[in-house]
């Protein structure tokens, strides 16, 4: 793939947050990339590191704690992490600096293209929109942010935006709580999309509305994407959702990515052990078997990973080999990646 | 997939490693540990632990007695001899300042008590039950903090008498009224979690729920309210004291010493300056246990 | 003779907007050893039905008959003995534990509040043999919750729910705050224990997999009222209620095969509050008549134990 044809790559990301209790190995060693106008699935279960790492491509990780100890992130080319090291000592005053000073620029660099090259979507439409704000001005506002257009056109903008989503314009000068969540979460999304961005990254963006609701909203999702061609990386815990309007999927446990693909290798042909136990631990709409064969035990403590494969514990089809060391990402097929000694081997057969 | 490690990290770990027990901490526990970790309420809690042993051992610590006088050391300023001075009838103000401690400590703990049984009390009734109870309970207590409370403490001294016991009824009224909002307040947020509806469901009576569920899971938020109302009492039975209400000269209390001394305020300002200086460590000693206490009990609310 | 009869329960709760119509006029029938799987969405008062079924609510109206007595208007020391028989599963396993208890203690509670233990070791012996039932190592009984994971947590909540010998358990999206791989663990622990037990559950959920997953009979609801009521099959196979119809077909399926007609709803639920006497579905309704926005449809019995509130059933 040519280099330009990256929207969003991410290199060897690692992320830890140091904690009074110890150190949480948040996201470790995680690369991916995002073409133009492709919507990627990131798919894990709680606590995988999702949402650190949404949080590390638009750079609001809270630091301290966390600390980016590893990785690249590039945004349309555009380096977006510090390569001045972090500075051990307690003198070493002149590399504080500079590290201090290059995060400063980088910062300067997100405040720029946040909300306009890339934006993000939260789970919670509730505590994503000012309560005290009428909707129509919270979107005229990125718009100002952004584009220099005058106070009017911004709001003439808002309220094509509102149209966009299936909310009337006259609701401009409406508050949040006058809102049902289903009609919060498409306000979040005309601010999302207000200012035309590459990028969304959508944090489990349907998760907290009923199902009639969530199909209407993925509807909109799937059409306006194909509109304005925006990239997107859904980031999900239901192979549901990702069915719907993914083109590509990464399952990430333990904060690793243990397998990537096409929908039809993670639907059709996933060989990570993890990935299987996933799609078996859910109930089967169309196959009433009586049990369930849920994944046994719990992940790993992030704060006490084991420096073999961190499915170990919990894996079915795991052997000796196993133990040896952390499992490589092996390319199974044509850009079908998974990271399992055991499954590597067995998906080559098939 | 390779581990990353930096040596900074390295050594994080070896010294965070197995540090965590896995099970079997109680949240109070876990609080507390915050707490001892939290230097600004380890600081308060130092200053307050060495008023308490001045306390106790004041006759020991006070070079003097606080009644004794001295016609030929009339209004020193501080020396050797007498550390703060003395005042105008000779008397050393170090030791009246330390047998002050056993006024201001004691009064304001047993006010502080009192006020937490009466208003906790009420609070506690007015939040589970709700509806009329609560209305009845909460309308007392607004029209009785319609009435500034250092003037309803006055009002009480001055129907009761001055002395020991008129004034901790008189401050310990000045409390209730305010424990009885900050309990209710507490028992709210605590009332609407789902396991007091998990009990209910199960049939633990009221009275169980509120014991077993609500205290306990309330007294964080009351205990740091409790601390700054120790504070606050003991800024107002120094200032009733000042007022001359409640206890006068000749008790070594600091309110009445900063009284005695504020007409020598020119000549001898040392009279002035360490019984209040006495007042204001104890009173910022209490703050700021309260606050660390806050910050290691109640992390949400930083 | 059913377990359980609720007979036209209503339930209002009065705001400031108006009367509230939280369950209104809900009738059913709960056989022993059977579950019953209610679904709807937020706000369709599918909770309060439960709540008001085990009597943490009181109904407004209608009769519950639990074992041949009827329990609404029982005194509260009468009610005490049978709600050691009717008991609940709460959503939130994080908020509905106290977590200043321990999860020896959480699952001793019951059992002390009833007194049904003679002595501390009888207690201990109870409270283990509770924690074996559910799954829960015995090492655990001197954790507190915040150290333990959702799965477990929700063991220690079923564990309390079975202290008391329940016939009747009601569990409210007992598994709706679960990873998929730890909600597989608590529904096959549930289905095991209703088969060691004959326990008769009522599943509250809105995820559709999962409670045709567990279920014998399901109800829709919608704003308050019972919609469509079928056995699982019957009704997935051939759902009547144009509800429920756009329910199923909005259930996002994890297969990439399966790529069905999508009946898209317009709008929202709306408030139940004062509602007009007319099919409650009708603003919605992509099948709407005139008659809809007129009257208000009966529960039909449309044969094979399916019961559908429409006025336009099997037509359309």
């Amino acid at each position: 793939m040519a280099e330009n044809s990256k929207l969003l790559e991410v290199k060897n990301l690692t992320v830890h947050y140091e904690t009074d209790e110890g150190i949480v190995e948040a996201v470790n060693d995680i690369s991916f990339h995002i073409a133009p106008g492709e919507i990627l699935g990131v798919v894990g279960e709680t606590g995988a590191g999702k949402t650190t790492i949404a949080r590390s491509i638009m750079g609001l990780l809270p630091k301290p704690p966390a600390h980016v100890i590893s990785g690249s992130i590039q945004i349309e080319g555009q380096e977006m992490l510090s390569d001045k090291p972090e500075s051990k000592g307690f003198f070493d005053f002149a590399q504080k600096r500079a590290r201090s000073a290059d995060e400063r620029r980088l910062e300067r660099i997100y405040r720029e293209i946040r909300g306009k090259k890339i934006s993000m979507m939260f789970q919670d439409p509730m505590t994503a929109l000012n309560p005290v704000l009428y909707v129509g001005d919270q979107i005229a506002e990125v718009i100002k942010i952004h584009e220099n257009v005058s106070e009017a056109q911004a709001r003439e903008r808002a309220g094509e935006m509102l149209e966009l989503v299936g909310i009337p314009a006259d609701r401009y000068k409406e508050y949040p709580h006058q809102f049902s969540g289903g009609m919060k979460q498409r306000v979040v999304i005309a601010i999302a999309l207000a200012c035309h961005p590459n990028l969304i990254i959508a944090d489990e963006p349907t998760t907290a509305l009923d199902v009639t609701i969530q199909a209407q909203i993925l509807e909109m999702l799937r059409d306006l994407q194909k509109k304005f061609g925006t990239a997107i990386m859904l980031i999900t815990h239901d192979f549901g959702v990702v069915a719907e309007i993914c083109d590509r999927c990464m399952v990430i446990y333990a904060g690793e990515k243990v397998e990537e693909g096409t929908l039809e290798d993670i639907f059709d042909n996933r060989v990570h052990p993890y990935t299987v136990g996933l799609f078996d631990s859910m109930p089967d709409m169309y196959d009433n078997s009586l049990r369930l064969k849920p994944i046994k035990g719990l992940m790993p403590n992030p704060m006490d990973l084991p420096s073999y494969c961190s499915f170990y514990d919990r894996c079915s089809v795991r052997c000796d080999a196993c133990k040896d060391g952390a499992p490589v990402l092996r390319e199974i097929n044509r850009g079908h990646f998974a990271a399992c000694s055991a499954a590597a081997g067995r998906g080559e057969v098939e | 997939m390779s581990k990353i490690t930096t040596p900074a990290m390295v050594k994080l770990n070896k010294k965070t490693k197995g540090r965590h027990k896995e099970t079997g901490n109680t949240p109070m526990q876990e609080g507390l540990k915050r707490l001892r970790k939290n230097k600004t309420a380890m600081a308060g809690m130092i200053i307050i632990l060495f008023l308490i042993i001045i306390a106790i051992f004041a006759p020991l610590i006070a070079p003097y007695g606080y009644q004794e006088q001295s016609y030929t050391e009339v209004r020193l300023g501080p020396s050797l001899q007498h550390l703060f001075g003395t005042d105008h009838l000779g008397r050393d103000i170090f030791s009246r300042c330390v047998y002050g401690t056993r006024y201001s400590l004691p009064i304001g703990l047993i006010c502080t008590l009192l006020g937490l049984v009466i208003g906790g009390g009420l609070g506690l009734v007015a939040a589970y039950f709700g509806g009329r109870t609560d209305n009845i309970i909460m309308r007392i207590i607004d029209i009785i903090q319609a009435i500034p409370s250092i003037l309803l403490c006055i009002a009480l001294v001055a129907i009761l008498g001055n002395g020991m016991w008129q004034l901790v009824v008189a401050i310990t009224a000045g409390t209730i009224q305010g424990m009885t909002k900050n309990v209710r307040a507490a028992v709210f947020m605590v009332r609407n979690n789902e396991y007091v509806n998990s009990s209910k469901s199960i049939g633990v009576s009221d009275f169980q729920i509120m014991i077993r569920h609500l205290v306990p899971n309330a007294v964080g938020i009351i205990v740091i309210n409790a601390v700054g109302v120790v504070a606050t009492s003991i800024l107002t039975i120094s200032s009733l004291s000042y007022l001359g209400v409640g206890l006068v000269a000749p008790t070594p209390e600091w309110g009445a010493i900063l009284a005695e001394g504020k007409q020598y305020m020119a000549v001898a300002p040392h009279m002035v300056y360490f019984p209040g200086l006495m007042i204001a460590i104890t009173v910022v000693a209490f703050y700021l246990f309260g606050n660390g206490l806050r910050d290691a009990l109640d992390p949400r609310l930083k | 003779m059913p377990l359980l009869e609720i007979k036209n329960v209503k339930k209002y709760y009065s705001t400031p907007r108006g009367l509230l119509h939280a369950v209104d006029d809900v009738t059913m029938n709960i056989e022993k050893g059977k579950t019953i799987g209610i679904v709807g969405e937020s706000g369709c008062g599918k909770s309060t039905l439960g709540k008001t079924l085990i009597r943490m609510e009181d109904a407004t109206a209608g009769e519950i008959w639990f074992d041949g007595q009827e329990i609404t208007g029982m005194q509260h020391h009468e009610f005490r003995k049978m709600r050691m028989k009717m008991q609940m599963i709460f959503q939130d396993p994080y908020s509905s534990l106290d977590p200043r208890m321990s999860v020896y203690q959480l699952i001793a509670e019951p059992i002390q509040t009833y007194k049904l233990a003679q002595g501390k070791k009888d207690l201990e012996e109870k409270v283990f043999g509770l924690m074996e039932e559910v799954g829960l190592a015995k090492r655990l009984s001197n954790s507190y919750p915040h150290e333990l994971d959702g799965g477990r947590r929700q063991r220690i909540g079923i564990a309390r729910a079975l202290s008391l010998d329940p016939e009747f358990i009601v569990c409210d999206e007992p598994v709706s705050a679960l990873d998929v791989s730890i909600q597989a663990q608590i529904l096959n622990l549930l289905m095991d224990l209703q088969k060691d037990k004959d326990l008769t559950y009522m599943f509250i959920t809105h995820d559709m997999s999962v409670v045709k997953h567990i279920s014998d009979d399901i109800a829709v609801m919608y704003l308050g009222q019972v919609v469509e009521k079928a056995g699982f099959e019957e009704l997935f196979a051939r759902p009547l209620h144009p509800y429920s119809k756009a329910l199923f077909s909005a259930i996002p399926v994890p297969s990439i095969h399966n790529r069905r007609e999508r009946i898209l709803l317009k709008g929202e639920i709306t408030s139940p509050v004062n509602p007009k006497p007319c099919c409650r579905f009708a603003a919605r309704c992509p099948h709407a008549e005139d008659i809809c926005r007129q009257t208000e449809p009966k529960l039909r019995d449309m044969g094979n134990g399916h019961f559908c509130k429409c006025h336009r059933a099997g037509e359309v």
